[in-house]
């Protein structure tokens, strides 16, 4: 197969394919145009899923008002503009489902590892195309059912975007758990599949397609984090498939897999031996890598971003690789840590205490690597620049309270409240929507040949992060004040009346926060049509995919393809007049490369 | 129209917007490298010195915090024996947090603002340095094995049950969306249950077994009481959905699933007039009265009913996503003397004396 991509781009360009705009713009195969495909879609679920969150926080902060707002977007589920308690769930799991697997796992994942793997390894395209294209219009599919999911009679699926059952299985339960749930397990099937070709695609890619001298210890930290992302994800996934396929199964079929002794509305339902405490097991067998699949994808953008933008050689290479790879090991045996009250045996809520808190080891590693690569750099605050060290901040700030939530002791009382939902947003929400920023502002001159505009750039960086502080720092001390996540109104329970303060100021913040991103959406469609025109090598970078022409061609170099005499991280190494050595400059005389 | 007058709004936005960037390109005509989108190194001083504020915001907004909403009513005046030791851990834990919280983000944000950059200059090149890279594996290791070491020893302590003690047994029995209890009775004893024997006619709700000779004395009740000073082991169950149990002053939490028994134990150690009396919670409540009278004044202009009162209680709150209405699924747990609990147990119907024969 690659074989066969090596000979067809080199066919490419001497004569140009005759393209259709269907080729090139819709069915296309080209991993720069699928790049955007799934950039342009995940930023369209973004604004979906933020607008979600917005109406939750409206709701929270204003149990009862009438808001004209909710009226328009929430029709017949907010009459006269207050939200009723079945669409909040609703809004609930659908914000969380679009804003993890659509937009922070293929919006992230699927836009960069398709950009860059094949442009900083050297390749002319992934391993297949045709996989890729499949692998994006697969995705398009699951949005657009998730999406018309809204659209049901009884409303979408409302459970949790952890759709436990029996909660999630017995439409009897709750309305969502009717069509809408049916919905959102096909959507995630179909997502599932999706995800399973574009992982392999890349794995293959990265094994295979390495051009001459592009050893893996010379690999760029962005590829290395893409390929252990994807390896996370072909471990993983599968195992949700298999959830949701045993979950359709017990809800259409009448197998009992997570059913067992239920009496609703009257009535004793047949289902006896299984138990939902298995589907507990099998959902965070996936929903825990998960957490990394989103994030370590944004940590890799940002050491790259962290290292041009300093001037400096990422500190640690190899205790960066070290770090990913303990991170991806770990990430796979301490699922159990959000079951600890689930009624698990406790002796594995010490298995999972024990596992869990050791990921803080490499996170902490990779903490101060990043800190250190700041120390005495040249530092350009790009907004890249900004969104990077931005992620690095929250990535301490949330990672941190992993402490507590990971001790089983301490959980027992965090658990569900405020305080998880603080700790889960800041540390793999905000870093990695950072992480995405990120790589937007870095590559979009690559993408589109022009520059976003700065200056919009940094209003759209500084109002974000205040907000994003503003929205989750406060929300620790309500979750430790025992806080519930996921009620609807908390004006059930007087205890939290203190409390209500603290809600308005939050949502005030998301409010605010969720209005300036219109900033970056300005800045970005209309610097694809009138931004100021991109050098080859804007920000004086190392790796390949600078030495490749403003202008996208098939197969992305006119010529040969360069190779590589050095790893990426040669920024003002001493001995050479500029700041930055690319990696396809072969080692001066005498030379030695460093022995990293 | 409120959908028009939005879309209107969005675009006006991005028409100010539009304007903004050009009037502000205008004004930088005639200096160098005007508009090619990259950092300069007015910039960099710029967004360095936002650094240092943003540093100065982080702290503020921790500060604010602490000072503001910081009298963590779950980090003092646990109710039950194990929850000082939860206490004491979790205070560890947030002082670890904190300290290291205040280092790293001085680090970060005050070198972005030192080492921000400047025509000219060139880093340092330093790609790697095995001591410190040992000295940061080895400080999170050492800090977490404390944590972790305490962590497994309060955790073990918690969810061991000591039969020895001889605990009283209750049910507690989660359906959408109200919680019961039922006592084991003199015998402290639980009668086999199970839902396929509910029975609404005969109002044998929570499917206890009739012919079991345990079931007769149990009592089904929708108020928890308990004796102070009495350890508690509680079976939970649930009938339809996943619940989880949360009793927070208790520091105590156990998910009810559906097909299964799952259990948690504690000692309540305070009475819910002897909590009512701590000057903490006589604040706490006196502060929630205040904001619930100024929220009644306003629902009286509106001509709604003013709020009732509040007065300390201890709850039981569901805490598992459950349905409708998962937010409004509690029960009222009152602690009181033995002398006391005798005296109202006396007073309740035993399972046997309840059915509708």
């Amino acid at each position: 197969m690659s074989a066969h991509v090596e000979a067809h781009a080199h066919d490419d360009h001497g004569h140009h394919h005759k393209e259709t705009f269907i080729t090139k713009y819709i069915f296309s195969q080209d991993h720069k145009m699928i790049a955007k495909q799934y950039l342009i879609t995940g930023l369209i679920m973004g604004v979906v899923g933020v607008l979600m969150s917005l109406m939750m926080r409206i709701q929270i902060a204003w149990p009862g008002e009438p808001n004209a707002f909710l009226e328009t977007f929430l029709g017949k589920w907010a009459p006269d503009g207050v939200m009723s308690a079945d669409i909040y769930l609703a809004l609930v799991t659908i914000h969380g489902t679009i804003m993890v697997f659509f937009v922070l796992t293929a919006g992230l994942s699927g836009t960069f590892s398709n950009l860059l793997i094949p442009l900083q390894i050297g390749a002319r395209d992934m391993a297949s195309g045709f996989l890729n294209m499949v692998s994006y219009w697969l995705f398009f599919v699951s949005c657009v059912i998730m999406v018309a999911s809204f659209f049901v009679e009884a409303g979408p699926a409302a459970a949790g975007w952890t759709i436990y059952p029996p909660l999630s299985a017995l439409p009897m339960a709750q309305g969502g758990s009717g069509m809408g749930m049916t919905l959102w397990l096909t959507s995630m099937a179909i997502f599932i599949a999706s995800s399973a070709l574009g992982s392999l695609n890349y794995v293959v890619t990265v094994l295979n397609l390495r051009t001459k001298g592009m050893s893996m210890t010379r690999l760029p930290l962005t590829i290395w984090t893409f390929f252990v992302t994807a390896i996370i994800g072909i471990v993983s996934f599968p195992v949700l498939l298999s959830a949701a396929l045993l979950l359709i199964m017990d809800r259409s079929f009448g197998t009992s897999f997570f059913l067992s002794d239920i009496f609703i509305q009257g009535e004793v339902l047949h289902y006896q031996g299984g138990s939902p405490v298995l589907f507990e097991h099998l959902f965070w067998f996936l929903g825990h890598p998960e957490v990394y699949i989103v994030l370590l994808p944004a940590l890799g953008i940002t050491s790259e971003i962290i290292a041009t933008n300093s001037r400096k050689p990422i500190f640690g290479y190899r205790a960066m690789i070290a770090s990913v790879l303990a991170i991806a090991f770990l990430s796979t045996i301490v699922w159990g840590h959000h079951m600890f009250v689930s009624g698990m045996n406790p002796f594995l809520g010490s298995v999972f205490t024990f596992t869990t808190l050791l990921i803080a080891i490499p996170s902490a590693v990779k903490a101060f690597n990043y800190i250190t690569t700041l120390w005495k750099g040249n530092l350009q605050l790009n907004p890249a620049m900004l969104f990077s060290i931005g992620l690095v901040s929250t990535f301490i700030t949330g990672g941190l309270t992993g402490i507590i939530l990971g001790d089983s002791a301490l959980d027992i009382n965090v658990h569900d409240t405020y305080f998880v939902v603080a700790h889960f947003h800041l540390v793999m929400g905000i870093s990695a929507l950072y992480g995405f920023f990120a790589g937007v502002y870095h590559w979009f001159p690559k993408m589109f040949g022009r520059m976003m505009n700065k200056n919009l750039g940094y209003v759209h960086f500084w109002v974000t992060a205040v907000c994003a502080y503003g929205v989750f720092f406060p929300m620790h001390f309500i979750g430790m004040a025992g806080l519930p996540r996921r009620y609807y109104t908390n004006s059930a329970f007087p205890l939290f009346d203190d409390l209500s303060n603290v809600n308005v100021v939050i949502t005030v913040f998301a409010l605010v926060g969720g209005a300036f991103q219109i900033v970056f959406f300005y800045n970005f469609f209309s610097s694809i049509f009138y931004g100021k025109r991109a050098e080859q090598n804007p920000w004086k970078s190392n790796t390949l995919e600078w030495t490749t022409p403003v202008e996208h061609i098939h197969g992305n170099w006119p010529g040969e393809i360069p190779t590589v005499h050095r790893w990426a991280y040669d920024y003002s190494k001493p001995g050479h007049e500029d700041d930055f050595v690319p990696q396809d400059i072969p080692l001066k005389d005498g030379e030695e490369e460093l022995q990293h | 129209m409120t959908a028009l007058l939005s879309i209107l709004v969005l675009v006006f936005i991005f028409v100010a917007i539009w304007q903004m960037v050009k009037i502000f390109d205008l004004t930088q005509t005639g200096k160098s490298n005007v508009n090619n989108q990259i950092a300069n190194d007015n910039d960099n001083k710029v967004n360095g010195y936002l650094m240092i504020g943003f540093l100065i915001f982080i702290y503020v907004i921790t500060i604010v915090c602490l000072i503001k909403y910081g009298d963590l009513p779950l980090l003092s005046n646990s109710a039950s024996e194990h929850g000082p030791s939860v206490d004491r851990l979790m205070i560890i834990s947030l002082l670890v947090i904190f300290f290291v919280q205040t280092i790293t983000q001085f680090l970060l944000h005050y070198f972005a603002f030192k080492y921000r950059g400047q025509k000219g200059r060139k880093a340092l090149f330093f790609a790697d340095n095995n001591k410190l890279e040992a000295i940061w594996t080895i400080i999170p290791v050492i800090v977490l094995a404390g944590l972790i070491i305490q962590g497994l020893f309060t955790w073990t302590s918690i969810m061991n049950v000591d039969e020895e003690s001889d605990p009283m047994v209750v049910e507690l029995y989660a359906q959408q969306f109200n919680w019961k209890a039922r006592y084991a009775g003199q015998d402290n004893a639980l009668g086999k249950a199970n839902v396929r024997l509910i029975d609404l006619d005969k109002a044998n709700i929570l499917g206890v077994d009739e012919s079991d000779p345990n079931a007769k004395d149990d009592v089904i009740v929708t108020e928890l009481h308990l004796p102070v000073g009495k350890p508690v082991l509680f079976k939970m169950r649930s009938q339809d959905v996943l619940h989880s149990a949360y009793m927070p002053h208790f520091r105590a939490q156990m998910n009810c699933v559906p097909g299964m028994i799952t259990q948690f134990s504690f000692t309540p150690t305070k009475t819910t007039e002897e909590m009512r009396e701590l000057p903490e919670i006589k604040d706490k409540v006196a502060n929630i009265n205040k904001i619930r009278t100024q929220n009644s004044q306003e629902l009286i202009a509106k001509g709604e009913e003013a709020l009732e009162p509040y007065e300390f209680d201890f709850l039981l709150l569901c805490n598992k996503i459950c349905g409708t209405s998962h937010y409004n699924m509690q029960m009222k747990i009152v602690v009181e003397t033995q002398e006391e609990f005798d005296a109202w147990m006396k007073e309740q119907k035993v399972f046997e004396n309840s059915l509708n024969l």
